[in-house]
């Protein structure tokens, strides 16, 4: 039993070294010339300002702490808007506030009269305050005010209940709330309030019981109980709601705070025992940003690295290779450079690599061997790789430790940190042997050695009783067997029909035997040229190669009835989807139309039978002796005659321009006065003959 | 009043082919000229017979005339520069023919003479006669395109 639990103790020991090996690997730069050039592209002023005085503060104190030397063609335009801020009596705290921020880096000429006033006024506002940022703005408005004049008094009366009352705002969990109306707290918050304490510690210091800066204490270090951590060693504080103020994101909570903390470090001359790996997490997470994208999350970034490093106590160290990739061919040096977060110099220090893991297998080899410093180029550089190091890719742990025991208080190593190396070589290429061989007796028909070094075109020829055999040995520059991530075997007929066959290992040598009986299914039955193609390649092996070696012409039987049919190989695009031949419409000739002359004749021709028809009925001595002469009949007789040339004229009209539906319409209508008037008028003339036969 | 024609038969004797040649140019005028008399003397009774029909009738007789010439024409025209809008042709003609039937058919029924349509009053006639022809001519010009 007791075996069997300390077998169990010593696997799960086992387990969590090999996740914690496999986790904690990582590496983190420094601030580098990367970041100033994005400050340089992020900030650029927009139509003459950075936006408000808050964004042009972000924009001074990145460009500040990076050290960029600015020009400020702006100036004189924010300055202005300082002033303007600063002396107007509508300006809310939070502009003064900024105004003075502002202020406190571009040093604007401003009169004392003016800092008086608003002092007064942060003082009268901090008498009514309840609000967590009224607090901060006015504290942090004193604050400056006395960094940018002496000739203001920035003395507070009542510091102790100023700080009672902003202490009341904490919660159990160090967190703190931004009202007490609003019960929801925030890490933000809590950067906030830090910060504001400790600027009423640093302006009425001798006035504030020393056992509720005990308390506060005890508040950090809860607050850092909260923190969230990556597997890589990067701690941050995280918000978990959506608060009045929007969303603050990991990176703003975590700024704020270190913000906080680093100024409460400032403030108080009492010895504070921040968790240096935290701390050091905290860096690792700002340096893990490496380049934001946005101008306020930079900001951030560097406002809280800059605070890290001017820390009173618990400076980080940052441990960071310029290249990871070591050639064995090229005898590449290990180097290792150890800088602040900001990539100024370390103090004086020496690195030594003490274990080196082999990924895949649990042993690592210890080596504690001192890395020798370079002061001219600030690198640690490992004279000689361990011996039997091979290619392949490994974990180095190595370890910091500082000369001075003055600055092993104040700076943070970190202890062991794991970094992965990769280290390549020339992979040896060696037997290379390509053979056909009989498929019954083994024999060989025809091998050949080929060199990869060079070109090589072999002409096989092989039938589907045959074996086509490829081996090769590979081995690493220390002699040892090679097995690479990739070796395939290609062979493509000339319609471009390809098989890919990947090459065994069997510990020593690698060999393909391709037995064509049975692969005479897979290939489609197509005989002919097959061209052979040999790929080993491997992330450690600087030689990966893809080379032709030539090629086999193969004699299959002929395609049964129901064979597969080889897949359609991927047609040119252009005759696929390029443009069509051109077609030639034939269009139809048109009719051929008699000349104008001969039709306009005829139109005369066919008028004339018209005119035949008068002079006939002149002839017959028409007259018109029976049409009614009264008024009544006279008028119907002559409706009826109306309605008649109307109907020719409504047909005249409908061939000319309407249509059928429109013609119908009017039709109906003169077709029923037609129909009405002639009845009336053949009626009348009915009745007249009648009359006269009887008569 | 019945049309009466009489043939006359041609003398018997101006068959003989004499030989005499003074004679036989004298017998040929004698013969062309039988015939020739034979048909005017046709034409004649038929044109006295003609005169005889009333006014009315002649009025439509020569409409008739007038739209079957118009058809002929027509039908010219076609002959020499081809069918080309056939549609138009056809509406053309029938417009002609088609007025000239329904000419016919006035003619008939206002004959007084043609007992079947002794009841009909002839302005019942004709004003069948527009009618139709109004119809006729829409259909004509929708075709005439």
């Amino acid at each position: 039993m007791a075996r069997k639990s300390g077998f169990l103790v010593l696997a799960s020991v086992l387990v969590a070294s090999i996740a914690s090996f496999c986790g904690s690997a990582a590496i983190f730069n420094p601030i580098s010339d990367a970041h100033r050039s994005a400050a340089l592209e992020l900030f650029s002023p927009s139509d003459g300002s950075f936006g408000s005085l808050e964004e042009t503060y972000e924009a001074l104190r990145t460009f500040e702490v990076l050290g960029i030397e600015k020009e400020l063609v702006i100036r004189t335009s924010v300055c202005a808007s300082v002033s303007e801020t600063l002396l107007s009596s509508l300006s809310t705290l939070k502009d003064l506030f900024q105004a003075l921020r502002v202020n406190g880096i571009l040093k604007c000429e401003l009169n004392d009269k003016a800092f008086v006033e608003i002092a007064s006024r942060f003082k009268d506002s901090l008498n009514a305050a309840n609000l967590l940022l009224d607090f901060y703005h006015s504290i942090g408005g004193l604050m400056l005010i006395k960094d940018q004049t002496s000739e203001v008094d920035v003395h507070l009366g009542d510091a102790d209940r100023v700080f009672r009352s902003i202490k009341a705002l904490s919660q159990s969990d160090g967190k703190w709330r931004y009202s007490s109306n609003n019960p929801e707290s925030s890490s933000y918050a809590a950067g906030i309030a830090l910060e504001t304490l400790a600027g009423l510690v640093s302006l009425a210091s001798s006035e504030i019981d020393h056992s509720l800066i005990a308390i506060l204490k005890n508040d950090i270090m809860k607050l850092f109980d909260g923190v969230e951590r990556y597997d890589d060693g990067a701690c941050y504080f995280d918000e978990k709601f959506v608060d009045a103020h929007g969303h603050q994101d990991p990176l703003s909570a975590s700024s704020s705070v270190v913000r906080g903390i680093t100024a409460f470090a400032s403030a108080t001359e009492e010895s504070l025992n921040f968790p240096g790996d935290k701390i050091l997490g905290l860096a690792k997470f700002f340096l893990g940003v490496e380049i934001p994208g946005c101008a306020k999350d930079l900001y951030h970034q560097i406002d809280a690295l800059a605070c890290l490093e001017n820390s009173r106590v618990s400076v980080p160290l940052i441990l960071s290779l310029p290249a990871t990739v070591l050639s064995v061919s090229r005898k590449d040096q290990l180097k290792v450079r150890v800088n602040t977060v900001l990539g100024s110099a370390a103090p004086p220090l020496s690195v030594k690599l003490m274990q080196i893991f082999s990924s895949g297998s649990k042993d690592a080899s210890v080596i504690d061997q001192e890395l020798k410093f370079d002061p001219e180029h600030a690198v640690h550089v490992l004279e000689n790789l361990p011996n039997n190091i091979d290619v392949g890719k490994y974990i180095f742990s190595f370890e910091i430790s500082l000369q001075d025991p003055e600055h092993k208080k104040r700076y943070i190593t970190g202890g062991r940190t794991k970094v992965p190396i990769c280290i390549t070589g020339v992979i040896e290429v060696k037997n290379v042997e390509i053979a056909v061989l009989d498929s019954d007796i083994g024999s060989i028909e025809m091998q050949k050695k080929l060199d990869l070094s060079g070109e090589n075109d072999v002409a096989l020829l092989a039938n589907h009783l045959q074996k086509l055999r490829l081996s090769f040995q590979l081995s690493t520059p220390s002699r040892k067997a090679f097995k690479p991530h990739q070796a395939f075997l290609k062979l493509r007929h000339e319609s471009g029909v390809e098989h890919i066959f990947v090459v065994g290992n069997s510990g020593k040598k690698f060999e393909l035997i391709l037995d064509f009986l049975g692969l005479v299914e897979k290939f489609f039955y197509l005989s002919g040229k097959y061209d052979i193609q040999l790929t080993v390649g491997d992330s450690v092996m600087e030689n990966s190669f893809l080379r032709p070696l030539g090629h086999v012409e193969l004699d299959l039987p002929d395609a049964p009835e129901k064979a597969a049919r080889p897949p359609p190989q991927p047609v040119d695009s252009y005759s696929r989807y390029g443009p069509k031949t051109e077609i030639a419409h034939i269009f139809r000739a048109p009719e051929k139309r008699p000349p104008r002359e001969l039709s306009l004749a005829f139109l005369g021709l066919v008028l004339l039978p018209f005119f035949g028809f008068l002079a006939g009925l002149l002839y017959l001595r028409v007259n018109l002796k029976n049409l009614p002469r009264s008024t009544v009949p006279a008028t119907f007789a002559f409706l009826f005659h109306l309605g008649i040339a109307s109907v020719l004229l409504l047909y005249a009209l409908f061939w000319f321009k309407l249509d059928l539906f429109t013609t119908l319409k009017a039709l109906g209508f003169l077709g029923i006065f037609l129909m009405f008037v002639g009845h009336r008028t053949l009626s009348h003339l009915a009745s007249v003959s009648a009359k006269l036969k009887s008569a | 009043m019945g049309i009466t024609f009489h043939i006359r038969r041609p003398n018997p004797r101006s068959q003989t082919i004499t030989v005499l040649a003074g004679t036989q140019k004298s017998e040929k005028k004698m013969g062309r000229s039988t015939t020739s008399k034979d048909a005017q003397a046709l034409f004649h009774s038929l044109h006295s017979a003609y005169v005889a029909t009333p006014t009315k009738l002649k009025i439509i007789d020569s409409y008739i005339m007038f739209a079957v010439v118009t058809a002929v024409i027509q039908v010219v025209y076609m002959a020499i520069v081809g069918s080309f809008p056939f549609n138009s042709f056809l509406s053309g003609v029938l417009s002609c023919i088609g007025t000239a039937v329904l000419a016919v058919c006035l003619r008939i029924q206002v004959n007084k003479e043609n007992k079947e349509f002794k009841d009909l009053p002839p302005e019942r006639a004709f004003a069948d006669f527009v009618l139709c022809n109004l119809v006729l001519h829409l259909v004509i010009m929708n075709f005439l395109g």
